[in-house]
């Protein structure tokens, strides 16, 4: 019954884990800004969120059973290719950066808005509806 | 969680661009530098920037959980040479009539620093905005 219950929300806590992922490492990007040789990173979020829900295709929804403690598969940081080359090696696109983190930060508010949605209607489903 | 890991990234490149700013600082302040407590003019100061990882500590297994923060390696000294300016007059002014004064060049150092603050403005945006996202995510369940 609880494994059934928490299934519901294993799908949306892995989203969330890796987008927290991806803020950290687009973080990273946009501290090394001026780091000579700095190589930015990213990953690519879908394929990321496939292989850690296990779900062949994407848009499934609930993936069951897969949460495994501590044994979450990482996801394949890449490297971006800059837009414009530098003479320092670093390959930082400053504009690219904030998008990325604007777009996930929206992204990561929307993934917790599911989860208090899901939470709120295990709730409602819980409660005793009696009419007044 | 490496929402965490977020602030130890932009807190390291926050302190990192701040000592930018301050390396700026002196060399504009010496810009008309005729010499130093050793006797030789000014040199011109600018720090080199090194990834570092932040945080390596984390006990999840959770995509390698340090984070790529950035610190300063170094503060390399300029080696051009200074501004020679003939003025027999000077105190400070050698054999031949010359003073030479720091090769600080006030243009570069004034891009340097706009270029510091904008990245130091960047990194405080990202804080903020990680903070946000924490607190938000402290009321799951709540609402």
């Amino acid at each position: 019954m609880i494994p059934r219950l928490s299934a519901a929300l294993d799908f949306h806590g892995q989203a969330l884990v890796l987008r927290a992922e991806r803020q950290r490492v687009i973080a990273g990007n946009i501290a090394n800004a001026d780091t000579p040789g700095y190589q930015a990173r990213d990953f690519d979020f879908a394929s990321a969120l496939r292989a850690a829900t296990g779900s062949g295709a994407a848009g499934q929804g609930i993936a069951v059973g897969v949460m495994q403690p501590g044994g979450r598969v990482q996801p394949t940081l890449r490297y971006a290719l800059p837009a414009q080359t530098n003479l320092d090696g670093n390959t930082v696109d400053m504009d690219r950066e904030r998008g990325a983190f604007v777009d996930n930060a929206v992204k990561y508010e929307a993934t917790l808005r599911f989860v208090n949605g899901s939470v709120r209607s295990m709730l409602d489903a819980m409660k005793s509806h009696q009419s007044p | 969680m490496s929402m965490f890991r977020i602030l130890d990234v932009a807190g390291s490149a926050v302190s990192a661009q701040s000592q930018r700013l301050n390396v700026v600082a002196s060399n504009l302040a010496n810009a008309d530098t005729v010499a130093g407590p050793d006797g030789a003019a000014y040199k011109a100061r600018q720090v080199v920037f090194q990834t570092a990882l932040v945080g390596a500590k984390g006990a999840q297994g959770v995509a390698g959980a340090a984070g790529t923060g950035v610190r300063v390696a170094t503060i390399a000294e300029s080696t051009a040479e200074g501004r020679r300016v003939h003025d027999p007059k000077h105190p400070a002014a050698d054999a031949e009539g010359y003073v030479t004064y720091s090769n600080v060049n006030p243009v570069e150092e004034m891009v340097n620093m706009i270029s510091a603050s904008r990245s130091y403005q960047n990194n405080v945006e990202v804080m903020s905005t990680a903070r946000t996202l924490l607190l938000k995510t402290l009321q799951i369940g709540q609402g």
